[in-house]
């Protein structure tokens, strides 16, 4: 190996390995140590913890260690009828929730385009507001209005004669309550995105259709929605991701319940493993829910990728 | 012509009214019905929840309910403040001989957690956002692929290992527990990095000539002049904490100890859980801080909507 040194680096007095340790230190030193901390936490906090689901999920585990029973728990796991109902209710909340929200935000946002800039911004506002409260605040009050006796709903039903509806109460109906609960608010992170996308397609593209005759349905599809496919692609990511990720909405408004009609893979895992303290068989459910999570950002980079620049 | 339309009749006696300028006024008056339609629908929650924060415990269960707080009283505030119960002040784990309302407990303990997190995150993010903005050292962009790969890991992932280990830490039902795994979060980071890039060579190198240690060029000159990132950090992580939920309910026991998120589903399931008036005044408690510090600094939360989105 000696030989293969080149003349360049041969030429410069040679250091011993302990001298140039001790330079790459002093030069370095300090860099390691503004990253330390974050490298230390990362590593802890989730890499060795990524690590170990990954081992959990072949054993069966208590608090005292695990055994190793290879792929037994992922058998299980798609054995169940729970989980593939759990998969189930959470892919159709998931595909409403994602739908509902990158069309009602793009609306929102197409619609107060041609506003003022201040009336603009107090939008913006009014839309992002029910955002910055928790899900746990939000999910108390559904439940409120959801209430088969006093509730908004049902009064607002009882007005055109509806018979009252067991929105959570009813497991037919529960699943779809909380899809309604979630759409209805329209998410301020689309407005947001969208209004800042719209706002940065240049005119002279509607003007120079205009000339060529295109009509309003034509510019919309021709222009705008070719241009907002970058914000629709990042939207439908993070969307889905948290769709996919619906957890503490079903744990207060009904516990996965009525007869797990609401059960969605998050709620899953967190009964797995802290109601059953089958920490194993919920790694492995926590492990699919990963892998479906990443086809599905892949698939959607697949399709809703562009280049467009402009 | 005895097919002539209307329209061009009335057109023509009066230009300067109807249809022509309805055509130009129409459009205007849909946008506008259609997005107070859409705003009323979305704030419709927020709006029910002060409502019924401010209905008499007995207004609240009665036909047809009052769309607008007839008898406004401040009585559920009064109620939540007393109803579940008295706890103890701890310090450092240890009970305190302090002892409150369980209400204002967890007030301060999410705001203890929300607070000095949000602090840790600015002093270790703006460090890891100003070695990977600036300096060229070995590893650093593996390091920032690889913090950059944690954004892909869902949290429920690392929920089971995470609380294995905490046990065997014995951090179950502190706040160590709470705080130390949340702390390793990429968007503080992210955003640092971001906007430390756009700041001149120049200053660094002006205070490296005066003399400045490593650490001062970082204290004085980089840390002062991101402040704007900082902001929209700060406003994130506390955020984050004071919302949080699923985290603080795996890891902590004593209701003494909760946190706001979580002693708001304690409630929820306890024998006050049907006092919709009082479940409301308790949830309204816990949304005002993050509404006023949401109207406070709009601007930051939008500001730091936008460079998250750049990464995607």
């Amino acid at each position: 190996m000696r030989k293969l040194i080149s003349p360049a680096i041969a030429g410069r007095p040679r250091l011993s390995p302990g001298a140039q340790a001790l330079r790459f230190w002093h030069r370095h030193k300090w860099s390691y140590f503004f990253v330390a901390p974050s490298m230390i936490l990362f590593s802890v906090f989730i890499f060795y913890p990524v690590l170990q689901a990954f081992v959990l999920a072949f054993q069966k585990v208590d608090l005292r260690g695990g055994k190793w029973v290879g792929l037994k728990n992922f058998v299980d796991v798609f054995a169940s009828p729970l989980f593939r109902a759990s998969m189930q209710h959470t892919l159709l909340y998931a595909l409403f929730v994602v739908l509902a929200w990158i069309t009602t935000s793009m609306i929102v946002a197409a619609l107060i385009q041609p506003l003022s800039n201040k009336l603009q911004a107090l939008f913006r506002g009014a839309f992002y507001l029910p955002n910055v409260t928790s899900v746990i605040i939000i999910s108390l009050v559904w439940i409120w209005i959801f209430e088969p006796d006093y509730g908004f709903f049902n009064y607002l039903l009882s007005l055109v004669g509806i018979p009252r509806v067991l929105w959570l109460q009813n497991p037919d109906i529960a699943l779809w309550s909380i899809v309604l609960s979630t759409v209805l608010i329209v998410p301020g992170s689309g407005v947001v995105l969208y209004s800042a996308a719209i706002g940065s397609i240049p005119r002279d593209y509607y003007e120079a259709a205009e000339v060529e005759g295109a009509s309003w349905a034509a510019k919309l599809i021709h222009i705008t929605f070719p241009l907002l496919k970058p914000t629709t692609l990042y939207l439908s990511v993070i969307y889905t991701i948290a769709g996919f990720q619906i957890f503490e909405r079903v744990y207060i408004m009904t516990g996965g319940g009525p007869i797990n009609s609401t059960m969605t893979i998050v709620q899953l895992v967190f009964q797995t493993a802290f109601s059953d303290f089958n920490y194993g068989r919920a790694s492995a459910e926590a492990l699919i829910l990963f892998a479906i999570i990443a086809i599905f950002s892949f698939i959607q980079f697949k399709f809703l990728s562009t280049d467009v620049e402009y | 012509m005895e097919t002539q339309s209307p329209q061009t009749v009335v057109a023509s006696t009066s230009p300067r009214f109807t249809l022509d300028r309805l055509q130009r006024v129409l459009p205007r008056l849909v946008t506008y019905v259609l997005l107070i339609l859409i705003a009323a629908i979305s704030l419709f929650p927020l709006y029910w929840l002060f409502n019924t924060a401010l209905t008499p415990a007995t207004s609240t269960v009665k036909l047809p309910p009052d769309v607008i707080p007839a008898n406004a009283t401040l009585q559920n505030f009064v109620d939540i403040w007393r109803l579940p119960g008295l706890g103890k002040l701890r310090i450092g784990g240890e009970p305190t001989g302090i002892v409150m309302s369980r209400m204002l407990l967890w007030f301060l303990n999410t705001l203890f957690i929300a607070a000095f997190s949000t602090g840790v995150h600015l002093l270790f993010d703006s460090m890891a956002g100003y070695a990977f903005a600036k300096r060229k050292f070995p590893g650093s962009n593996l390091f920032f692929y690889l913090i950059l790969a944690a954004l892909m890991i869902p949290g429920q992932v690392t929920l089971v290992p995470l609380y294995i280990m905490m046990t065997k830490l014995r951090f179950i039902n502190s706040y160590v527990g709470v705080i130390l795994p949340g702390l390793a979060d990429v968007i503080g980071i992210f955003l640092l990095k971001q906007y430390i890039q756009t700041l001149p060579r120049e200053l660094e190198e002006a205070a490296r000539m005066d003399g400045a240690s490593e650490w001062q060029t970082y204290a004085r000159i980089i840390v002062p002049l991101s402040a704007p990132a900082m902001g929209v950090t700060a406003i994130f992580a506390f955020q984050r904490y004071w919302n949080a939920f699923l985290w603080p309910l795996v890891i902590l026991q004593s209701p003494d100890l909760f946190t706001l998120q979580v002693g708001l589903s304690f409630i929820h399931t306890s024998e006050f859980g049907t006092n919709y008036g009082l479940l409301m005044a308790g949830a309204a408690l816990a949304a005002v801080p993050m509404i006023i510090f949401f109207f406070a600094f709009q601007k930051y939360f939008m500001q730091g909507l936008r460079i998250g989105a750049v990464k995607g």
